[in-house]
């Protein structure tokens, strides 16, 4: 990645995308998910929401989540409606995403 | 550390003694625009301030489009736009109403904009909130940064004395607490300010990518020179997903984003960052954008539910203000928050010093901010504004209207001799038939369009 002209810029994998934000990561997780709650989940407005993709959908049909490289937006406790699947705080004060251009 | 964390179930902390004398005349949580000019505003007036925010420095957690409108601050700090940092002044700003394939812009430059007073600027806001937090520093206001508060501390009787934080015997006590904590505010979600509702129904989603262009490559691209900056805000960009786009120019970077409705993305099962490839391939942004190279992805949610959605704004002990109290303007052409932010900032800050002046720093004795809101710009516009967020996240505006106006656009330039020229009726009556859209819901959405904004 180095910017020139003509280069494909719109194709960017989705490690490379998260590449340039800073996370201080913390080792409590801020957000945890009951994916046996998500087992019997259909809509999975999870999935679709989270900017930073951290919702993926596993083989057997459950849910993996990770927490590290999250933007602290709100968005998955916001449209998930399965009472208890999502446990939403934000990191100990200083960690977690560092914006610098926002 | 305590175990107790900011969350959508953080509880208050009941006080069984109502605390001596308090750490704090006043203690302002969030030290985002709103929060600052809070604390700015009271430490001013003599007041003792704190200034909690949980990000490492002010800015840190913070994302928006780019542009601040900064006339606001001419009350708060004169000459303002001798020192705030500023990326670029805005003298060019466009509408651009696209499809797929096509794109019709409103384009206006003012080159008094261009000079002070100025209007408006794009900034980064780890610089901007970071200036603003200075500023009430320099008042006399106590920072205190990479600090949670994680709930309310409570008299008995209900009275906000306080707040409990993520620091070893970090609870801290006022007379005036002020909730400055974004649009997820927690603290006026337990105070019990927002009514319980479906909350996800007023919220947007923006995504934004910080795209590195050479200075000289922006200035060519947008017909800029100098410090001269453009914005661009776009319709029909989302897939008939509500919402919108925006790409605003900064010294060395542009910032191209989409802000899309919560329920209408998990419905579309659409991921936002293709929504934003999208916008990069278009025909009317590719070359806009081209060779840009990503130094920063981020995100964070809008509150977009307008007057009719806000929250009380004063309990006992507490006031709120900024997103926090869902103040934030998105009305197609406007996306402004800062600018609300900081106004109700200091009229929260100015409200709880008038109250500990008078002793009463109940919610009637705060009523004064509700009424100072109504009588400045915060709340008249958003008053005035009130009918617009609907419109413009309608099915309609998202679905049928960008490609009614393109067409009618592509009907009006097109030159198809030897055909005689259709007249505009005739054009506008095909466009309205083939998107499907009723004459007189046309109608009915300009009249209520015209009402709203005139
Ligand atoms: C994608 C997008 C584009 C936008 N575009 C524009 C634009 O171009 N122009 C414009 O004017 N507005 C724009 N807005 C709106 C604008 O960003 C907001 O309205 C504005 O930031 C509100 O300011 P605030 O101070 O109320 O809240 P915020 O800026 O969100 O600040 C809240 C602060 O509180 C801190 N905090 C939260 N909880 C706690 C806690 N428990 N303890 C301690 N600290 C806490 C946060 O870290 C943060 O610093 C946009 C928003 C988005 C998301
Ligand atoms: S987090 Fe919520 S929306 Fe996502 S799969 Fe689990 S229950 Fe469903
Ligand atoms: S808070 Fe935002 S970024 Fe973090 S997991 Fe939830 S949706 Fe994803």
């Amino acid at each position: 990645m180095t910017g020139q002209p003509g280069e494909d810029y719109r194709e960017i994998s989705f490690d490379d995308r998260m590449d340039g934000t800073e996370f201080r990561v913390s080792e409590r997780a801020h957000i945890t998910v009951d994916t046996e709650v998500c087992d019997s989940c259909t809509v999975r407005s999870c999935l679709h929401v989270c900017p930073a993709k951290l919702f993926v959908p596993r083989a057997d049909g459950g849910i993996l989540f990770n927490f590290e490289q999250c933007f602290e937006c709100g968005a998955c406790y916001q449209v998930c409606d399965a009472e208890g699947a999502i446990t939403w705080t934000y990191p100990d004060g200083g960690l977690g995403v560092v914006f610098r251009k926002g | 550390m305590t175990d107790t964390y900011a969350g959508p179930s953080s509880a208050s902390v009941l006080l069984q003694q109502p605390p001596g004398k308090p750490d704090f005349d006043v203690l302002v949580v969030g030290a985002g625009p709103a929060g600052s000019a809070a604390a700015l505003a009271a430490a001013r007036a003599g007041c003792s301030v704190a200034l909690l925010e949980r990000g490492p420095f002010p800015g840190s957690k913070n994302v928006y489009g780019g542009v601040v409108y900064g006339r606001v601050l001419d009350e708060l700090v004169p000459q303002w736009w001798e020192e705030m940092p500023v990326e670029r002044w805005v003298t060019r700003r466009s509408t651009m109403v696209m499809t797929a394939d096509q794109a019709l812009t409103v384009d206006f430059r003012s080159q008094r904009w261009g000079t002070a007073p100025y209007n408006g600027a794009t900034a980064h806001r780890a610089d901007l909130d970071g200036w603003l937090a200075g500023h009430a520093v320099a008042a006399g206001a106590v920072l205190v940064p990479a600090t949670v508060a994680t709930g309310l501390l409570r008299t008995t009787a209900g009275t906000v004395v306080g707040v409990r934080t993520d620091r070893p015997d970090g609870d801290l006590t006022a007379r005036v607490v002020i909730a400055c904590d974004g649009v997820n505010s927690f603290l006026a979600k337990e105070a019990g300010l927002h009514p319980k509702q479906d909350t996800a129904r007023h919220l947007t989603l923006g995504v934004k990518e910080t795209l590195a262009l050479p200075r000289e490559v922006i200035e060519q691209r947008f017909g800029l020179t100098g410090r001269d900056g453009q914005d661009i805000e776009i319709l029909g960009c989302t897939r008939g997903i509500p919402g919108g786009g925006f790409l605003y120019t900064n010294l060395e970077s542009v910032s191209l984003g989409v802000v899309v409705g919560l329920p209408g993305l998990a419905t579309a099962k659409v991921r936002p960052e293709e929504l934003l490839a999208d916008l990069k391939a278009h025909p009317a942004i590719a070359p806009l954008v081209r060779g840009g190279r990503q130094v920063e992805y981020a995100a964070h949610l809008i509150p977009e539910g307008g007057y009719d959605h806000l929250p009380e704004l004063a309990g006992d002990g507490l006031l709120v203000a900024g997103d926090a109290a869902g103040m934030c303007l998105a009305a197609g052409i406007w996306l402004e928050g800062v600018n609300f932010a900081i106004g109700a900032g200091m009229y929260a800050g100015r409200a709880a010093v008038a109250a500990i002046g008078a002793g009463d720093t109940s919610q009637a004795g705060l009523a004064g901010y509700r009424r100072a809101l109504e009588k400045s710009f915060v709340l008249a516009d958003h008053r005035k504004l009130r009918k617009v967020p609907g419109l413009v996240l309608s099915e309609r505006m998202q679905r049928q209207y960008p490609g009614l106006i393109c067409d009618l656009a592509e009907g009006l330039f097109e030159v198809d001799n030897p055909r005689p020229k259709p007249g505009l009726r005739r054009l506008l009556r095909t466009a309205v038939r083939r998107h499907g859209v009723s004459p007189r819901r046309l109608l009915a959405d300009a009249i209520t369009g015209m009402r709203a904004f005139g």
